[in-house]
């Protein structure tokens, strides 16, 4: 099918890596699903496939191994039209205090690997003329919290360097760069985790507004559960003497 | 770092622990502890290591036949599609797929469900456990016959695949068997081609139950039929019904009764849902027959006429309206429904409908339809008439249906497991003789110390 546009998912095995793939898959682009658990990305493919009628391509990827990041992307078959990198780990905020290697864990996992994976798909698209990236961040990158401040420092980094990304591919031509902050969404990384509801969106809310930033409505910059810009700017406004004291 | 170092990824909902849970008609809310396993091999494991547990899918059965007494797992995790081969149109799914999953994906594709329940919101685990019936149970049968096979878990472990062929005991009594032979991971479902998203209906108007019941019975050969009751109205009009005749419509009849449709339209998400805190007192007597009025005279505006119906209001009515449940309020209610054997149908259900009416706080319409055989040994359906109504709780409730229960025992009938929160014991056994079979079954498998939920508890299966 030529003319067939193409998207990459990096974290296919994850719960918004799958409703995103799903989302595109729907409208006819074919999809390939990166993943270093092959068992759940083939397991999500299957079902995009079935539902959605398209061949789904899965592709064996550990971003920690970031030697192997650029020999990656240039062994992709394609080169796909939009890369969605969705790869993240919360973590386990007590025991990143006392086991710095599991804290670096979440550091390489959140901010490390994604950054040097998205800077070769920036160098890939920029020499073709083409391409979005899009990448998954978090409102816990807006401040940071006494409960996730390995992961929520981690994702200030990753948005910070999608910021970057943004600035120096905008004078470049026709590379886009969308940064998206999910809040609370209901998925595995969340599934032991009391969420209030009013700022708690399913993974197919995210997809749909990837979708929507990237093919028909584009934008920079998006808060998945709207509410949450404006929680996060009053959170943002708190003078530190007064958020210390909170427990939020 | 090498990858084999790393901490596994969080696969997290170990345990969110000891909950309250309910099914669709908020009676009875009962303590379990809430398992959710993201993938099947999880839900193996947790099913390996608890007992007084149960498998739930969408919380779409009424009262508390999917509710664990210790653990009660959540199938929705296992919410993915396997494989669909259109040369023989058989689809794979897990067990927490529902019918509305797989009709949003292959309705468009020309495909449906032969046997679809009254909500698309139920899950195909849960639809095979019930053995639910569709509005063509009486010429088509249930759930089972569109079924090719499924896995299911033991709960030592176990993963053994059932068909026809293979296992066949242990796939009967999984048809109908409420979960309690061992937990479905996933199923090959037949579907149907159709040419259209559309039916051709026939409305009928019928006086009353007599009426009701001819009409139903001289249209056998319909494919789908139903009666719509309102169960308020009295004395010559008792059981007053629309019944409603359908047939899947091919190109040919859209091209001459509406060459201005699309075949396949798109369907519009619903947005109606009912407040968290509907006030009870809306729902009277006054409010009620208003309401069962105007839908009698809009539904016998089209008789004598073909009309064609998308699929969705036709099969489910109520879907459009999310969470109509909370309309009874915080006590819940309980729907009631029952199957009398053709020879005792009439006179048994003119006299349930009579009491019904006497006491005048049945929900709006009950519903009145046709039955074959069932499909297993413990399959709810048999030849005869199944009537349905909703019950607002309230003091006097259960009494009054042990009243109605006892028409339906004498009467060779038999209560809906998914269906039911409150029927006694002796009610149970005297309506399923093929309860020894489960029975057996539970004790070969080692179900019978492992699995329970608090309906298999209440009736001692």
């Amino acid at each position: 099918m030529t003319g067939t546009k193409s998207i990459l998912v990096i974290g296919g095995s994850s719960d918004i890596g799958h409703a995103t793939a799903l989302r595109y898959a729907k409208e006819g682009w074919r999809v390939t699903l990166a993943a270093r658990d092959l068992e759940a990305a083939q397991r999500n493919a299957d079902d995009i496939g079935t539902r959605s009628g398209v061949e789904i391509t899965v592709q064996s990827i550990d971003v920690l191994q970031t030697g192997q990041l650029a020999g990656f992307v240039a062994g992709l078959p394609v080169l796909p039209d939009t890369v969605v990198c969705v790869v993240g780990e919360l973590g386990d905020q007590q025991r990143a205090e006392t086991d710095p290697e599991f804290a670096t864990t979440i550091i390489r996992t959140n901010f490390e690997a994604p950054s040097l994976l998205l800077e070769q798909f920036a160098q890939a698209f920029a020499a073709r003329g083409s391409g979005t990236i899009v990448g998954v961040s978090s409102v816990a990158g807006d401040r940071g919290r006494a409960s996730n401040y390995y992961y929520g420092a981690a994702k200030a980094g990753f948005t910070q360097f999608l910021s970057g990304l943004r600035n120096r591919l905008a004078l470049a031509g026709k590379v886009r760069v969308v940064t998206v902050k999910p809040g609370f969404v209901r998925t595995k990384m969340t599934a032991h985790m009391k969420l209030p509801a009013p700022l708690t969106v399913e993974p197919d809310r995210v997809a749909e507004d990837i979708y929507r930033a990237d093919v028909t409505r584009p934008r920079d910059v998006i808060y998945v559960a709207r509410r949450f810009w404006l929680v996060m700017t009053i959170i943002c406004a708190l003078p530190e003497a007064i958020f210390k004291r909170m427990r939020i | 770092m090498p990858a084999a170092a790393l901490p596994k990824r969080a696969t997290a909902p170990s345990n969110p622990g000891e909950t309250r849970l309910s099914g669709w008609g908020n009676y009875p809310k009962l303590s379990t502890e809430l398992l959710a396993p993201q993938t099947p091999g999880d839900a193996r494991g947790q099913l390996l290591a608890r007992s007084g547990v149960i498998a739930r899918g969408a919380g779409r059965a009424y009262g508390d036949a999917a509710i664990g007494t210790q653990a009660t797992i959540s199938s929705r995790g296992l919410n993915r599609m396997r494989s669909f081969d259109a040369a023989t149109a058989q689809l794979t799914v897990e067990a927490g797929v529902t019918i509305a999953d797989i009709l949003a994906a292959f309705e468009p594709r020309g495909f449906f469900l032969k046997v679809v329940p009254g909500t698309k919101f139920v899950t195909v685990g849960g639809a095979i456990a019930a053995d639910v019936h569709g509005k063509n149970h009486h010429r088509d049968g249930g759930f089972g016959t569109i079924v090719c096979s499924f896995r299911l878990a033991l709960p030592g472990g176990e993963i053994v695949s059932c068909s026809r062929s293979e296992n066949a005991a242990l796939f009967a009594a999984t048809l109908g068997g409420m979960g309690l032979t061992g937990m479905i991971l996933d199923a090959t479902l037949q579907l149907l081609p159709i040419e259209t998203a559309w039916l051709r209906q026939d409305t009928r108007v019928a006086g009353n139950l007599d009426a009701a019941i001819d009409q139903l019975e001289s249209n056998a050969s319909s494919t789908y039929s139903v009666a719509w009751i309102d169960c308020l109205a009295r004395g010559a009009a008792l059981g007053r019904s629309l019944v409603y005749l359908a047939e899947h419509a091919t190109r040919r009849d859209m091209e001459m009764l509406r060459p201005d449709l699309e075949a396949f339209p798109s369907l519009r998400a619903s947005r109606l849902s009912v407040p968290e805190l509907f006030p009870g007192w809306l729902l009277n007597r006054t409010s009620m027959r208003a309401f069962n009025e105007l839908y009698f005279r809009r539904g016998a505006a089209h008789q004598g006429k073909q009309r064609l119906v998308h699929w969705h209001p036709y099969f489910f009515p109520l879907d459009a309206i999310s969470d109509w449940n909370r309309i009874y309020g915080r006590r819940g209610f309980v729907q009631y429904q029952c199957v009398i054997p053709l020879k005792h149908a009439r006179r048994v259900l003119a006299d349930i409908l009579d009491r019904v009416s006497r006491r005048g706080d049945a929900s709006f319409l009950a519903v009145l339809k046709q039955l074959g055989d069932g499909g297993g040994p413990m399959s709810f359906p048999l030849r005869g008439y199944t009537l349905t109504m909703d019950f607002p709780i309230s003091d006097t409730l259960f009494a009054f249906l042990d009243e109605l229960d006892a028409l339906v025992v004498d009467a060779g009938g038999r209560l809906y497991l998914a269906k039911d929160a409150r029927q006694s014991r002796a009610t149970f056994e005297s309506g399923y003789p093929g309860l020894a079979a489960l029975r057996d079954i539970r004790q070969q498998t080692g179900a019978a110390t492992r699995l329970a939920s608090h309906l298999s508890a209440r009736l001692g299966i």
